[in-house]
């Protein structure tokens, strides 16, 4: 075996291994293409889009519901706030009633306080000349007692008038 | 010329920006193998003009340690170890298919020869009927694994079924079994499941041709046409690339024929898919004045591209097989077992070296094609100025 034998037999392409290498390849090459790359790559392409359709409608998903969330933050806050405005309204509306309410109340104290007071005026007054009456009636009754007693004898009449008569004659 | 340079010089960028992750490892390689196929031939090349010599004086050495080593191999010669021959013959094609001992020993499967023949036409026989080149039958004998006619008048193809086509056919068996059944769990499992078994293995792998081979290198939508015949170059060389690292198989990836065929074929489609741009760019090169010098260079570069494919993928293949037997081989030319633990861990080095090459040079000539596809569809109708106005910023 020589060397220059070697280097032929190494790199000189031999025609039956071209011929079948050929033959080969181009049937490989349709077959594999058909019953093998087409499928795989089908399936690998149509799982691709799958799992992107999936992501991105997850990714919709959750911002549907980010939205939803702001939404419901937002009707929460709206919510909030009217039911402040509400209450505050209410509160305002109390104050306002409780503080007519006092007015009036005040209103009707002193309204039947100076009705009382004058009716209580009156009454004094009532009484007052009612005791001032009864006053004098009991002054007339005894004036009348007491005259009919220091007039009840002779002895007592002339001592009084006897009496009455010194301070006469005094004056 | 600058417009020739800048092209040449962008394929070169992205050639690079692709390999980069590979680059410092594979130059290391390559380095390192050229080292080792450059010794290996010396040694090969010295024993084999010496086995012509034997009876001869040896040849007049300059240094010591290459007389030690024609005197090793002149004892080698006497006991008939010849390594050089056991390379090749791993190396080369075959037509029987060897699998081990020597001489009456040997355990050998005989193939078919097919011949056609200009004046007898087809003729289809087994090869143990030439007893291994020692006997001649039907006109015809067994040279050196050349099949000689005894008739010098008769001019004789050989399209036998050598141990490489053996090969070739095993491994096309393997990929329509193994990629067919893939196939069909994709359609009997649905696209909804998770790849199981084979099918997740090989998944990435064809989504990687697809995605950073075909796409990244011919894009836009075009690609897709190209993804087939991309994914059946690349599993057809990674499967040989493989095969070819078990003992007793055939040498086929690192076989010009094999290698000469792929890289005509993608030559083929390269031009065929060609844009106009391409064929403006080849037959009108700018500047026009240098027309004369550009346009064979262009025209050149048409067909040293796929050759460069052929080499690239042969070499690296049969080098690497070469660099194996070779270690394995030092075990016979030192004579001693004392060296067998050196040779089985530099062998077991080299193997593990060759399983990243098998699935290396796979990548590097699936992604050359595409790039070759890429470029030669590129419409270049408003890349033109863009590219030579980025020449001019330089």
């Amino acid at each position: 075996m020589n060397s220059l034998f070697i280097l032929a037999g190494l790199l000189e392409p031999a025609i039956g291994l071209i011929f079948w290498t050929t033959l080969t390849f181009i049937l490989l090459l349709i077959l594999l293409g058909k019953f093998a790359w087409k499928p795989i790559l089908n399936a690998i392409k149509t799982r691709e889009e799958g799992i992107q359709k999936a992501l991105s409608s997850a990714d919709k998903a959750l911002n549907d519901m980010r939205e939803l969330q702001a939404n419901n933050e937002k009707i929460m806050n709206q919510a909030r706030s009217e039911r402040d405005a509400m209450l505050k309204e209410a509160r305002e509306t109390k104050e306002a009633m409780i503080n007519e309410a006092k007015q009036k109340a005040q209103a009707d104290a002193d309204r039947i306080m100076s009705t009382s007071r004058e009716q209580i005026a009156n009454e004094k007054n009532a009484a007052v000349a009612d005791l001032k009456k009864q006053v004098a009636i009991l002054s007339i009754e005894i004036a009348e007692k007491i005259l009919k007693s220091e007039l009840s004898n002779d002895e007592k009449q002339k001592a009084l008038v006897s009496n009455l008569m010194k301070d006469v004659s005094l004056n | 010329m600058v417009c020739f340079y800048s092209k040449k010089t962008y394929i070169c960028t992205r050639i690079q920006n692709k390999t980069a992750f590979f680059k410092p490892m594979s130059s290391k390689i390559n380095t390192f193998r050229t080292f080792i196929v450059v010794l290996a031939l010396f040694f090969s090349f010295l024993s084999s003009s010496l086995y012509s010599n034997t009876q001869e004086e040896s040849p007049n050495t300059e240094e010591h340690h290459e007389a030690t080593a024609t005197a090793h191999d002149a004892k080698l010669k006497k006991e008939g170890v010849d390594i050089s021959k056991v390379a090749f013959e791993h190396i080369l094609d075959s037509h029987y298919w060897h699998f081990w001992g020597e001489g009456h020993d040997a355990v050998v499967a005989p193939l078919p020869i097919i011949i056609y023949s200009n004046n007898r036409g087809l003729q289809m026989f087994s090869s143990a009927k030439f007893e291994h080149g020692h006997a001649s039958y039907n006109g015809y004998k067994l040279e050196e694994e050349v099949i000689i006619s005894e008739d010098s008048n008769e001019k004789i193809y050989d399209l036998s079924i050598t141990k490489n086509v053996t090969q070739m056919f095993i491994s096309m068996g393997l990929l329509l079994w193994l990629f067919i059944s893939i196939a069909n769990a994709y359609k009997k499992t649905g696209i909804t499941s998770a790849p199981t078994g084979k099918q997740s293995f090989f998944e990435p792998l064809i989504v990687f041709v697809r995605d950073d081979i075909a796409k990244e290198n011919i894009g836009g939508k075009k690609y897709e046409r190209f993804v087939p015949y991309l994914l059946t170059v690349f599993f057809l060389i990674l499967i040989n690339n493989v095969i070819g690292l078990i003992p007793i198989s055939a040498n086929l990836t690192g076989n010009i024929a094999f290698t000469l065929v792929l890289a005509v074929v993608t030559m083929i489609v390269t031009n065929v898919n060609a844009s106009g741009a391409y064929w403006k760019h080849i037959f009108l090169p700018k500047p026009a004045a240098l027309w004369l010098i550009l346009m064979p260079i262009e025209l050149v570069g048409v067909f040293s591209k796929p050759f460069a494919l052929m080499i690239r993928l042969f070499a690296n293949i049969a080098g690497g097989h070469i660099v194996v037997i070779s270690l394995i081989g030092l075990i016979f030319i030192f004579e001693s077992y004392a060296i067998a633990p050196v040779s089985i861990a530099l062998t077991l080095f080299i193997d593990i070296l060759e399983c990243l090459v098998a699935l290396l040079q796979a990548y590097i000539f699936t992604m050359l094609t595409a790039l070759f596809i890429g470029s030669a569809m590129e419409d270049h109708s408003h890349g033109h100025e863009g590219t030579e106005g980025a020449t001019e910023q330089h």
